[in-house]
């Protein structure tokens, strides 16, 4: 068990910057997720983590120790992969006493034949064996102890390569989209034994995923990445409510936040799409901003006015409990998605004019440079200057 | 299909009028590769079978079998199995040879990211180019007098041999360029080997403290490229029992029946001596050789090779 | 391997090591072909002196050529293997892809026993074979001809598994658009599947010619007319004419007989890999 500490971590490919200067405290046993859409870098930086890849620049600490010059095997920790790395040709148990053999036994007590002659050879074999059989009775595997990989089920496997890491207890836990390679019923079940898997051992674990509804499901806290950049770390809960950037806004959520134009008519009244939103913002007026509504924000109301936005529908998704309207508003140029109650839903048709309203509190304003604009003062007053500057 | 069209009431029903129409087309089509491969592959391995068990030589109108009595003649010509024993022999040499060399080659070319290209295409070049030539270039290289390998012998005071001429060498020198010709071949299928390992096997290796480069050879490599080596062993053995051209060109199977192998001696009863029923006989033997190493490696393949 | 992940002495020192190793096999490799080259340059008093060096004193390779190219009609062998094989790649082609479409892309009754000749043609070694198909030439008057180093070769196996196997990989609706669009059966071969098949025919060619390129076996026994020799039995000829003393002529000849397939190689070496390994790895 140790804590993760990464500074300012750099990586180029050539001319590509895949990390830009990404920092994160990872405390003892925390459940820490990197998410973010594919060719984020939060792979790379789970690999310069696990030691399999040198970072240009910055510092590994685990434990409060820097690792920056050590290999894999030196750092303690596990990694599982998303293509699980199994050795083909080894049976499960090989396969889990591979790293136990490695650190236990010397390079002689593992050769083939004359290593068994070698002295301590087979006490520490016999405590290997057990080990193995101890740690994946616990995972409900140690009935295929003697097959290979190639016999096993994708959820069998899927537990051999947590097993593989778990023999030896690390420090960290690694795991690169551990759970990709698995059906969707499969997926969920196989998240859950992985979060009773954190609670149970304690660990770090530091987890790869670009699914949000998995990082919002094990995480005690979610690292939000995009373009080699770490843009917020925060509890699951925060990061969906309380976006730091628009980037983070718009890669949570199912269907994507809505976000439109607008602009500050006076202090505390906003223009939208038609319609007025009443916030209080430390902002000067004229200056225009993106506001961002989830469609979950909205709901039914039977006339137009302030913090009601107006338009005709265009599609209705039927979503079971849900509906989700896409509305045409006027003078935006993509459709607004509003989830509504599906108890509205013979009331609506397509062409339709509908009102919906907005809770102010729910509303996200975003500067025109993505950064969050928050009702809150000790906030907002971080980000007057620029914000003039854009007003003008 | 066709369910529609019953009101044409078909002697046959539409479906197996299709059925019909796409077996003629399909024989059609592949009628002139069916014609050749008849006239040009099954009836000649008949043909050979049948000269094998008769009494029929060149020019003859009739004939009559006689059993096993080309395959006798064969078996107890003293040339024969001297050529015999010698391509075993051979093949006894180039397979590991070429193998083994052709690992290491691969393996080193693989480990590193420089120059792949350049050491790929040298260490191959031997496999394609006109062996009948480089026999002739082989021969000046092992030229007694003028030859490098005696010149430099020489130089070094180390003993210096007659080596095609020499009954003790003959064998051995044409080995070695089999191993020459063939070490390439074995390295780009074990590049092409080593190439489908997952770079994700290394890395788990390297987690799970397999990094020194003999235990991710011992964990990852060798074990990951058994069934590319299995393979390797056998195209390289049915490849190493088909040495022609460089018996031909440098020794003709001589001194004495030092360097004879069986496609030689194929080759020079039935041609030279004409002596069609040995050379038949001779021929199954050789295909029995050839047909058993095939099977082998179909049998090995059976899961990797999807044949329908 | 993979790429070193530790930029360390131990990867300095292995990389050293490989270089090492792979220029002295390398070395090894080509000593027959410098060998030739070298020789193939020197007169003759350097190549029976006692002296040796790769690069001659006296640059001799203008009088060796050009006696190889006079003395035995080199480019009448060049020329009859290109002819010879050209003629084979066309044939086989022309003869294996209509049948590889069939077996993969058609249902038809006896398709399992057709596959089943290919495999066995593919299983026989050709040489085997030789004594039958050299009666058929004689009988058919065909010995000393052309003709006679070509019809063996009409039909491929090997041709007829390596398209189907490609042939397979392409998806079924692209044969059912173009039935759709009128195409038949025929036409679909040349005109949809054979073009969508360009790496297995570029492959298959390269294996076909270097393979007929560099056939001794066959030539020698169905022709004697030396003006029909492809090159590999031109130069063996040429050898024994001269006797094995005119070193330097038989050199620069075994250099031009060679020197094609080199050059073509070392210009699009991945596909020469693929074409003469292809079947072996499918």
């Amino acid at each position: 068990m140790a804590s993760v500490a990464i500074e300012d971590i750099r990586k180029n490919y050539g001319p590509t910057s895949v990390l830009r200067g990404v920092s994160l405290l990872i405390a003892d046993g925390e459940f820490l997720t990197l998410l973010g859409p594919s060719g984020c870098g939060k792979s790379t930086l789970l690999r310069i983590l696990a030691g399999l890849e040198v970072q240009d620049a910055g510092s590994v600490l685990i434990d409060r120790r820097a690792v920056d010059g050590l290999r894999p095997k030196q750092r303690d920790v596990a990694m599982v992969f998303q293509s699980y790395a199994l050795y083909p040709h080894m049976t499960v148990a090989s396969n889990m006493a591979l790293p136990l053999r490695m650190r236990g036994l010397s390079a002689f007590q593992r050769l083939p034949l004359v290593g068994r002659l070698l002295p301590g050879t087979a006490r520490i074999s016999a405590a290997i064996d057990v080990e193995v059989m101890r740690t994946a009775t616990s995972l409900g595997i140690g009935h295929l102890l003697a097959r290979k990989p190639g016999q096993l089920s994708g959820g069998q496997r899927q537990r051999v390569a947590v097993g593989r890491a778990m023999v030896r207890h690390p420090a960290v836990f690694l795991m690169d989209e551990p759970l990709s390679n698995l059906d969707a019923e499969l997926r969920v079940q196989m998240r859950a034994e992985i979060k009773d898997l954190h609670r149970r051992l304690g660990g770090t674990f530091v987890y790869v995923t670009h699914d949000q509804a998995e990082a919002m499901t094990l995480s005690d806290r979610v690292a939000l990445m995009v373009d080699g950049e770490l843009l917020q770390v925060a509890a699951p809960q925060d990061i969906y409510a309380d976006p730091d950037d628009r980037r983070v806004a718009e890669f949570i959520g199912s269907p994507r936040i809505n976000m439109l134009d607008g602009m500050v008519r006076e202090r505390g009244v906003i223009d939208v799409a038609g319609s007025t939103l009443a916030m209080e913002l430390d902002v000067i007026a004229g200056a225009h901003l993106t506001v961002g509504i989830r469609s979950e924000a909205f709901h039914f109301v039977d006339h137009g006015g302030p913090d009601v936005l107006t338009g005709s529908v265009r599609m209705i998704e039927h979503m079971g409990s849900d509906l989700l309207v896409h509305l045409d508003l006027a003078g935006v140029d993509h459709p607004v998605i509003a989830r509504l109650l599906a108890e509205r839903a013979p009331y609506i048709a397509i062409g339709e004019t509908l009102h919906v309203g907005v809770r102010p509190d729910r509303v996200l304003v975003f500067s025109r440079d993505g950064r969050r604009l928050r009702r809150d003062a000790g906030h907002g007053r971080a980000s007057i200057a620029p914000i003039r500057e854009i007003a003008r | 299909m066709g369910g529609a069209r019953t009101d044409r009431a078909p002697v046959t029903s539409p479906a197996r009028a299709r059925a019909v129409a796409q077996t003629l087309a399909a024989w059609g089509l592949a009628g002139p590769a069916v014609f050749f491969l008849l006239v040009l592959f099954l009836l000649p391995v008949a043909g050979v079978f049948v000269i094998a068990f008769s009494d029929w030589q060149f020019g003859a109108r009739s004939f009559s079998f006689v059993g096993f009595a080309n395959f006798r003649e064969v078996f107890l010509d003293p040339a024969f199995r001297a050529s015999l024993l010698n391509s075993v022999v051979y093949v006894l040499i180039v397979v590991p040879g070429a193998g083994i060399l052709g690992l290491v080659i691969a393996v080193l070319i693989e480990s590193g990211k420089s120059c792949r290209a350049f050491y790929r295409a040298v260490h191959f070049l031997p496999f394609m180019a006109t062996l009948a030539a480089m026999a002739i270039a082989w021969e000046a290289l092992l030229h007694p007098a003028i030859g490098f390998v005696n010149q430099a012998l020489a130089v070094t005071g180390l003993p210096t041999a007659n080596w095609l001429r020499d009954e003790n060498t003959a064998l051995p020198v044409l080995a070695a360029i089999g191993i020459w010709q063939n070490l390439g071949y074995a390295m780009v299928l074990f590049l092409a080997g080593l190439k489908s390992i997952p770079q994700d096997l290394y890395d788990a290796a390297d987690v799970d403290g397999a990094d020194f480069w003999f235990d991710r050879l011992r964990t990852v490599t060798l074990p990951m490229l058994g069934p590319v080596s299995m393979f390797v062993v056998i195209v390289v053995a049915v490849r190493a029992f088909e040495p022609f051209d460089i018996v031909k060109v440098l020794t003709q199977g001589g001194p004495g029946h030092a360097s004879e192998m069986l496609l030689y001696t194929l080759y020079r009863e039935s041609f030279e001596y004409l002596r069609t029923g040995y050379g038949a006989a001779l021929a199954v033997v050789f295909l029995g050789i050839v047909v058993t190493l095939t099977l082998v490696q179909a049998r090995i393949m059976g899961k990797r090779v999807h044949y329908q | 391997m993979s790429a070193m992940t530790f930029p360390n002495r131990q990867s300095l020192l292995s990389s050293i090591l490989r270089h090492a190793v792979l220029i002295c096999t390398g070395a090894l490799i080509l000593a027959p072909f410098m060998w030739m080259l070298s020789l193939s340059i020197k007169p003759p008093c350097e190549i029976f002196g006692v002296s040796f060096s790769f690069w001659p004193h006296q640059f001799y390779g203008i009088e060796n050529y050009s006696r190889a190219l006079t003395e035995a009609p080199l480019l009448r062998y060049m020329g009859n293997g290109v002819l010879v094989c050209a003629i084979i790649l066309a044939l086989q082609i022309l003869v294996c892809a209509p049948c590889a479409y069939v077996l993969a892309k058609l249902r038809f009754a006896g398709r399992k026993l057709l596959f089943g000749i290919v495999l066995i043609g593919l299983m026989l070694p050709h040489q085997v074979l030789s004594l039958p198909l050299f009666i058929l030439s004689y009988q058919l008057g065909l010995l000393d001809t052309y003709a006679a180093l070509i019809f063996p070769y009409v039909v491929s196996p090997f041709g007829i598994f390596l398209f189907r196997q490609f042939f397979m990989t392409i998806p079924d609706d692209v044969v059912h658009a173009a039935r759709l669009d009128g195409l038949s059966e025929l036409a679909i071969v040349w005109k949809i599947m054979l073009p969508m098949a360009l790496p297995a025919l570029i492959a298959f060619s390269i294996f076909s010619v270097i393979g007929h390129w560099n056939d001794l076996f066959w030539p020698l026994i169905v022709v004697r007319d030396q003006s029909l020799m492809p090159p590999p039995l031109g130069i063996m000829v040429f050898r024994n004419e001269e006797a094995g003393n005119d070193y330097g002529p038989l050199m620069a000849a075994s250099t031009l007989v060679v020197m094609p397939l080199v050059i073509a190689f070392l210009a699009a070496q991945k596909w020469f890999v693929e074409g003469m390994t292809g079947g072996a790895v499918k």
